[in-house]
């Protein structure tokens, strides 16, 4: 199987381009995605080759163009909006959460709303409090909602092409700071099943679980322990809601330890979520507390010293896993 | 356009079909047989029906929070809402919407919906979708005044406007907003000027004249199919109810809503004068559509009664695809 490297922005791109391709009904909406090719480059190309109405370009208006996009999804399109912040996905929530999320459930199963809406969230960029945040936990909390976090641009590809032929709708969240990093990704095509974690290194001492970009800091942490004799297993879940416990329980059964790293705030997040699950279901294999390694409880900040104290690095997992696996 | 005899005495049937519903809906409710709060259409129905009559089978509507006549007038099964309102299991959403989210997929109607202003998104959405489809359908967003303050009807509007989307946003002038007068809350006098804000052509008529509402609804969706452009619609009407069943209405008039009520007035009342003059029906003809709109209610009324309530396990079905 040929493979090249590509981009996420460009892994994303191809999968845009093939669904398009594939099937008249996918359509993709929001602000500067037409002539422009998207803020950050993600639909590219798709306005020349399938015209102004299926890649339509939106004025500001996030409520209006996502609830454009529902309607559209509950009468025959596939679309694809795309809000250019995450941030700004709170004025669209009416729209996602009392609407798309609720449709199918509310009309006895009748209604069917397969919408994708691409975002992109977190820090680290100098972006500030309106910029910069994950958000993902306010849609892993409503029934109706898919919610999927690509790290790499194989899985962006892969998930990408699910959430399009997904019946749900799907909160699909990539990462200001993942768009340019590269990775491999095959000529073929392929699918990414929607629900099943990755497991990104294998090991026997401590489970990492990291989502988004904090995936290539658990990964960068883990190459650090494995320097002072200690073997992390790394797992990302892709997909935050559904979301795959079997695959963390079994790696926790093996390690007996875990440390969970999301870059949303702590408080009331996915680290939490991910720790409840797990000592509810493995209690009896754990080791040592589940350890929460997550952005701190304060809006992000612009400047930059103070931002990279606020959200989480590698060296808080490597300190998160030494502290839990009592070794000297 | 003249109607025919058969497509007036349809009208008149569901008028009635509205007024009667209605009225058992609150007795329902009043006996604690509907659960939440439920709103009253009566007094608004020459609006839902008279814009049904110029829409094809096929064509889309989202409705409000006061939504039985908006699903009624489209074709609605009264037995289906009844069993809905009663929670059961043959209702349109299997017992789990509720008065608020009666929807028909099959009819094109898109919901009822408890958010003010909430099908607006939704019809701009299906207008869109059929446009890209190219499938000649249209969309008709039922809202009101109160929901003509809401910030993504000027968003939507313009997008439909922009696109030159096939949709009528016909706006229920009932003068009430949810527990208070809708004037005092609307900066402009006449709700159809916003419409050249929006870019939209803007129209005003009397909600309580059914034919002047059908007429009106058909031109705007002549120009919507000929790709000339969305439509602002303000139907005038009155909201002969309070905001919700139980509503002690204090906040208006007990003479004002008199003469809403009155045989002059009255949506039905007017168009049963129009009916037995120059329409050419006897009372006779008149009344016997009124019984069989009574007795297709009374029907109603047993079918949701005698249907059973659902299974436990409907609570975790229908959550995702």
């Amino acid at each position: 199987m040929a493979v090249r490297q590509l981009r996420y922005r460009e892994a994303l791109n191809e999968a845009l381009h093939e669904e398009m391709a594939r099937d008249p009904s996918v359509c993709v909406l929001g602000e500067d995605v037409g002539r422009y090719g998207g803020p950050f480059q993600v639909t590219r190309g798709l306005f020349d080759r399938y015209g102004e109405k299926r890649v339509r370009d939106t004025p500001i208006s996030e409520e209006g163009f996502v609830g454009i996009a529902v309607g559209a999804a509950m009468t025959g399109l596939r679309p694809v909006a795309e809000i250019l912040y995450i941030d700004f996905s709170t004025l669209a929530m009416d729209q996602i959460v009392n609407q798309a999320a609720k449709a199918r459930y509310m009309f006895g199963g009748k209604a069917r709303v397969p919408l994708v809406i691409r975002t992109q969230g977190g820090g680290g960029r100098g972006n500030a409090a309106q910029h910069s945040q994950s958000l993902e936990m306010w849609y892993v909390h409503v029934p109706g909602l898919v919610v999927v976090q690509p790290a790499t641009p194989y899985d962006a590809k892969g998930l990408l092409k699910s959430a399009i032929r997904d019946d749900n709708p799907v909160i699909f969240i990539e990462h200001k700071l993942l768009y340019n990093t590269t990775g491999p990704v095959p000529d073929e095509e392929y699918l990414i099943p929607i629900g099943i974690a990755d497991v990104k290194r294998p090991g026997n001492d401590v489970t990492i679980v990291a989502t988004s970009r904090m995936v290539l800091f658990a990964l960068k942490a883990a190459e650090e322990l494995a320097r002072q004799g200690i073997e992390a297993e790394v797992i990302d879940p892709r997909t935050l809601k559904p979301l795959d416990v079997d695959t963390i329980v079994r790696s926790v059964e093996k390690t007996g330890r875990l440390v969970v790293v999301n870059e949303g705030h702590l408080t009331g997040g996915f680290t939490a979520e991910v720790a409840a699950r797990v000592q509810r279901e493995a209690f009896d294999w754990l080791d040592a507390p589940i350890m929460q390694v997550a952005t701190e409880d304060v809006p992000l900040p612009y400047n930059g010293r103070l931002e990279l104290e606020a959200i989480p690095n590698e060296q808080d997992i490597i300190n998160a896993a030494l502290e839990i696996v009592y070794r000297d | 356009m003249k109607l025919s005899h058969d497509q007036l005495a349809d009208m008149y049937h569901r008028m009635w079909l509205i007024r009667y519903f209605e009225e058992s809906a609150r007795s329902l409710f009043q006996e604690n047989m509907i659960r939440g709060t439920t709103h009253m259409y009566t007094g608004e129905e020459a609006v839902a029906v008279g814009a049904c009559a110029a829409l094809n089978r096929d064509d889309y509507i989202t409705s409000t929070h006061r939504g039985h006549g908006h699903c009624l007038a489209k074709g609605g099964d009264p037995r289906r809402m009844m069993a809905e309102l009663l929670g059961k299991v043959t209702g349109y959403c299997k017992g789990k919407g509720g008065s608020m989210h009666i929807a028909d997929l099959d009819l094109g109607i898109l919901g009822a919906n408890g958010i003010v202003g909430g099908g607006i998104g939704i019809a701009t959405g299906a207008a869109y979708s059929a446009d890209l489809r190219g499938s000649g359908q249209v969309a008709v967003c039922f809202f009101g005044d109160g929901a003509s303050n809401q910030g993504i009807l000027m968003e939507a509007a313009n997008m439909a406007a922009l696109w030159k989307l096939p949709i009528i946003y016909l706006c229920e002038e009932n003068q009430y907003a949810e527990f208070s007068p809708s004037k005092p809350f609307i900066a402009v006098e006449r709700i159809e000027v916003k419409a050249q804000a929006f870019g939209l052509a803007g129209v005003t008529v009397d909600g309580n004249d059914v034919l002047a509402v059908y007429e009106a609804v058909r031109r705007a969706v002549e120009r919507a199919r000929g790709g000339d452009g969305p439509t602002l619609l303000v139907a005038q009407t009155y909201r002969l109810e309070g905001h919700t069943v139980g509503d002690p209405l204090t906040y208006r008039p007990k003479e004002e809503a008199d003469e809403w009520k009155s045989a002059e007035r009255d949506p039905i009342s007017r168009f049963g004068r129009y009916l037995t003059g120059e329409g050419g029906f006897s009372e006779k003809e008149l009344e016997t559509l009124r019984q069989k709109a009574q007795a297709e209610i009374d029907e109603a009324i047993k079918f949701a009664i005698d249907s059973p309530e659902p299974e436990i396990a409907a609570l975790w079905e229908d959550v995702t695809a």
